[in-house]
């Protein structure tokens, strides 16, 4: 990077964000060339990149947007229509500016790359002339880029015949560019003018599969690597907005993420004190601390549009090249995300976009053949759910062939064959993520090289986010990717081995499962010397925390087994840990250099107490734990299992049983699982309450809420602990059943105030509960406290 | 170190006491040095890096030089002090046994390793500025905490 002079700075980063907003408007006008509004902005942007290039002294730049817009400017007056060529020199005049401003930014200069050919074209379609007119019939409607450039060669080198009187064979528009250059260097003796040596560079300097100038520099848009990328932020809207620097929000989100962590230390300490004021003041700082976090987080949001924005360009350039005719759309472009995941969802969803036209939709006429429109749909949609960004990619080509994979999977020693005959459809199509799998026939320049789809899905799993892929034979594929909204404060679980604590991001977090005396020592059982545990009949391999971080083993040292679920690359894993603590919003540090290379742990943070904790990188402990390797059969079953009921919504609920009934209660209102003595349990202002946690919680009796007398009380309260606005109350169960991932129907409506019904689950008739109703009726302050 | 290189410069070093070896590193390296604090271990790291320490609100990982520099352990239940010393864009902390003055030394005081040093230690001290009473060692704290 050389030092430049900021008002350079400013032209490149301004010039950046508007060449983006070109690539856009391009093929926009291409669908309606009638926009002259369109138009003529696309003509301001040019002229002003003109104008301040060369104020700068910057000759090429401004020779090649010089003719640019004198083309513009006639397509503007009407003077011209906008074809597809036009189009696409224009659009190449946008990647060599691109790739001139790009090098301005590293070197300070406009670089050794040569445009006169380009100029050259885009002169020749200033005149009203297309290069091809004269020399043969219009090629067919889509025709290809290198189609394109090899015209766009010949009509140059007609040109230059045409100066030099010189007897020439015949020219034909369909000749390949080889045959282009060899007629060129025929013509070369004679050509005096500069034009001809630089093309003789142009075509020299270019890679032999791709020697047309052209095609390199479509080649560079499309790798998505322009330089617009982190500075980019939306193109339109200037008015009451300041242009901040990255740098600036980072360390803006860094502090806000340490003052976080005082906050949660100072939460702790006003209840030891019982001062009034400390804890009206700590109570504010609290909510003052939340909302400053919000609001930096969306400082730091950006559109998904500044990524899917190339992607129209993207389509357009493969769909072209594949004789392909695709139509984009896309829907909500202004979901928002944090701006390191903007970036790194950007290659995995090209990558993706490549394999749906490359692959996914069928040409025109293998369309009209099965009953479809010529023109393939390209649907892209983002979507907020459940605090995660959705990102659907879905086509309505031929979609994966289920025997096909298995073949292709057979064929490449993937799968066993064994293991292929006890796969289902869906266990088949999850096999093109495994590494090496490539269902091309041919290897094309677009996609398919065996590189594909576990690339994508490791990048989307780095950032914390999950990939799922459906397809439908004939009728489309589909794919849909969900990621975090942000990677700097995370929802974690934390745990305990041998002394330390240790955070789980709660993305990779399936259930919980704890073992009391005599099933700690029997439920877990082993293959050999792999201890497993047999989950609602399938075998979870269990992997001991302690043994593999410390030595120490966790299991059979213990009458107590707690067992955190996790999921890993799509395939459970049981990871044993001595103790569960809690869930904590995290604030995610990254490990110093020589620690970098421990895969297990994904950074660490600071603990409410001020103590480090280290954050487990799940998908790193699995790798380490050889709970995934290449070659294993995918767990397919178990990932599919929340879609495989189709219609009916699946939920984790936690049983238990009060009184004499089975209740359900969705396990995202659980904040933890207690035993509490129900000697501690006191009374205050007339109702039942416990110390828990140094503060006082009080407690409500399921059974009799739900009408039902209960036993005498045990010696151990079995409490489930339900924090709504940062309160917690403690509701008293007789037994917790279980914890059940079960499509619930609701088969009758709820008579009594505080069931939302009742369904059957692990056939029983269960109760699903409705917390905040059963809360706002037996607490009813804890409504005012936070509302207040 | 500017200070090494012409013959007049003076700089100024923190030092520190490592298993009976004076050692120094440039002042403006050093961000702080603070008494012993708590550590969490980080299991499957390498050796030199003994744990985390939580510096008001960052997180500074806690190495151990006498690994790298293949010093006899610290007698047991001994309480290592913290020099944090800034590399890169990380912040790490040097354990030390005791900790020293700061002292200014002129560059002409200074030459590099004999060729007898050998071992890894060579890799990592810059060379010794002889002092009338002992010779402070001078550490490259780059190439300590790794590539």
């Amino acid at each position: 990077m050389v030092e430049l002079d900021p008002a350079v700075r400013d032209f490149l980063a301004e010039s950046a964000e508007n060449l983006d907003q070109l690539d856009r408007d391009f093929v926009a006008l291409e669908q309606a060339p009638g926009d002259i509004a369109r138009l003529g902005s696309v003509f301001r942007t040019i002229h002003t990149i003109k104008g301040t290039c060369g104020f700068f002294g910057f000759g090429k730049l401004e020779s090649l947007t010089h003719v640019g817009e004198n083309l513009l400017s006639r397509l503007r007056d009407g003077e011209l229509t906008l074809t597809a060529e036009s189009t696409t020199a224009l659009l190449h005049m946008v990647d060599s500016v691109r790739e001139m401003l790009t090098s301005i930014e590293q070197t300070g200069t406009e670089g050794a790359g040569d445009y006169s050919p380009l100029v050259a074209r885009l002169s020749v379609l200033v005149e009203g002339r297309s290069p091809e007119q004269t020399t043969a019939p219009p090629t067919p409607a889509e025709p290809s880029a290198h189609q394109m450039d090899a015209a766009a060669l010949l009509s140059v080198l007609k040109q230059l015949k045409a100066d030099a009187p010189l007897d020439a064979p015949p020219v034909h528009a369909q000749a390949a560019v080889p045959a282009a250059v060899e007629e060129f260097a025929g013509a070369q003796p004679l050509a005096s003018t500069q034009l001809s040596a630089s093309m003789c560079g142009a075509t020299m300097s270019g890679p032999v599969g791709a020697s047309m100038a052209g095609a390199s520099m479509a080649g560079t848009s499309m790798a998505g690597t322009s330089m617009g990328g982190p500075n980019a932020t939306s193109a339109d809207g200037s008015e009451g907005n300041v242009r901040v620097g990255i740098a600036l929000l980072d360390r803006l989100m860094t502090l806000v993420g340490e003052l976080v962590l005082a906050r949660n230390q100072i939460l702790q300490a006003p209840l030891v004190r019982k001062d009034v004021t400390l804890a009206r003041t700590t109570q504010r700082l609290n909510l003052i601390t939340t909302e400053l976090q919000e609001g930096v987080m969306k400082t730091r949001m950006q559109p998904i549009a500044t990524v899917c924005g190339r992607f129209v360009r993207v389509v357009r350039d493969l769909s072209a090249q594949c004789g392909k005719r695709v139509r984009l759309e896309m829907q909500g472009q202004d979901t928002e995300l944090d701006r390191t995941l903007v970036e790194a969802i950007k290659d995995p969803l090209t990558h993706v976009i490549r394999n749906a036209i490359d692959h996914g939709i069928e040409g025109p006429d293998a369309r009209v053949a099965a009953g479809k429109p010529p023109e393939g749909l390209l649907l892209l949609r983002a979507f907020h759910e459940s605090g995660q960004v959705n990102i659907d990619i879905s086509d309505d080509g031929r979609g994966i062939d289920p025997v096909r994979v298995r073949d292709k999977a057979l064929e490449r020693g993937l799968i066993d064959p064994a293991a292929a005959a006890r796969m289902t459809e869906r266990d088949l199509i999850q096999l093109v993520f495994l590494p090496g799998f490539s269902t091309a026939e041919k290897v094309s320049n677009i996609s398919g090289r065996g590189v594909g789809m576990d690339v994508v899905r490791t990048n989307i799993e780095k950032i914390g986010g999950t990939v799922e892929l459906t397809s439908r034979q004939g009728a489309g594929t589909s794919l849909r990717i969900k990621i975090p909204l942000t990677l700097a404060i995370i929802p974690a679980l934390v745990v305990t081995t041998a002394g330390e604590r240790y955070c789980i991001p709660q993305v990779n977090l399936l259930e919980l499962v704890r073992l009391n005396g005599d099933n700690a020592r029997r439920r877990i059982e082993t293959v050999h010397s792999a201890p497993v545990y047999r989950l609602r009949d399938r075998l979870l391999p269990l992997v001991d925390l302690g043994q593999k971080l410390h030595g120490r083993a966790s299991l059979g040292a213990r009458d107590e087994v707690n067992i955190v679920v996790l999921q890993a690359d799509q395939r459970p894993f049981g990871l044993v840990v001595d103790g569960v603590n809690d869930t904590e919003e995290i604030v995610v540090k990254p490990l110093a250099k020589p620690l970098k290379g421990v895969p297990v742990f994904a950074g660490a943070t600071i603990m409410g107490d001020g103590r480090v904790s280290l954050i487990l990188d799940v998908l790193g402990l699995a790798k380490e734990s050889s709970v995934l390797s290449a070659g294993r059969e995918p767990h397919a079953a178990t990932v599919s299992k929340s879609e495989a009921k189709g219609g009916t919504k699946m939920c984790h609920l936690l049983l238990a049983g009060a009184g004499a009934r089975r209740v359900a209660i969705p396990l995202d209102c659980v904040s933890r699982l207690e035993e509490l003595p129900s000697s501690g349990v006191e009374n205050a202002d007339g109702r039942e309450v416990i110390q828990y946690r140094g503060r006082i919680m009080p407690l409500v009796r399921l059974g009799e809420v739900l009408g039902c007398a209960a036993a005498a009380d045990p010696d151990e309260l079995q409490v489930v602990v339900y924090t709504t606005r940062g309160r917690s109350v403690g509701l008293v169960v007789d037994v917790v059943h279980d914890i059940a991932e079960v499509a619930l129907e609701l088969t009758a409506p709820g008579r009594r105030a505080g069931v939302l019904g009742s369904g059957v689950v692990q056939g029983r008739v269960t109760d699903l509960l409705d917390l905040p109703e059963i809360v706002r009726h037996a607490v009813p302050e804890m409504e005012e406290v936070g509302a207040a | 170190m500017s200070a090494t290189n012409t013959n007049s410069e003076r700089g100024q070093l923190c030092t520190f006491v490592l298993a009976g070896h004076s050692f120094g590193v440039p002042v403006g390296r050093v961000q702080e040095v603070i008494r012993h604090q708590s550590m969490t271990e980080v299991p499957l790291a390498p050796a030199i890096a003994r744990g985390l320490i939580n510096l008001r609100g960052q997180i500074v990982t806690a190495l151990d030089l006498r690994v790298p520099l293949e010093l006899p352990p610290a007698p047991s239940g001994a309480l290592p002090m913290n020099v944090v010393v800034r590399s890169g864009g990380d912040l790490v902390s040097l354990l030390v046994d005791e900790i020293g003055d700061v002292i200014e030394v002129t560059s002409d005081t200074f030459e590099p390793p004999p060729e007898t040093l050998a071992g890894p230690a060579r890799d990592l001290i810059r060379g010794a500025f002889k002092l009338e009473d002992r010779l402070l060692l001078i550490l490259d704290t780059d190439k300590v905490i790794g590539p």
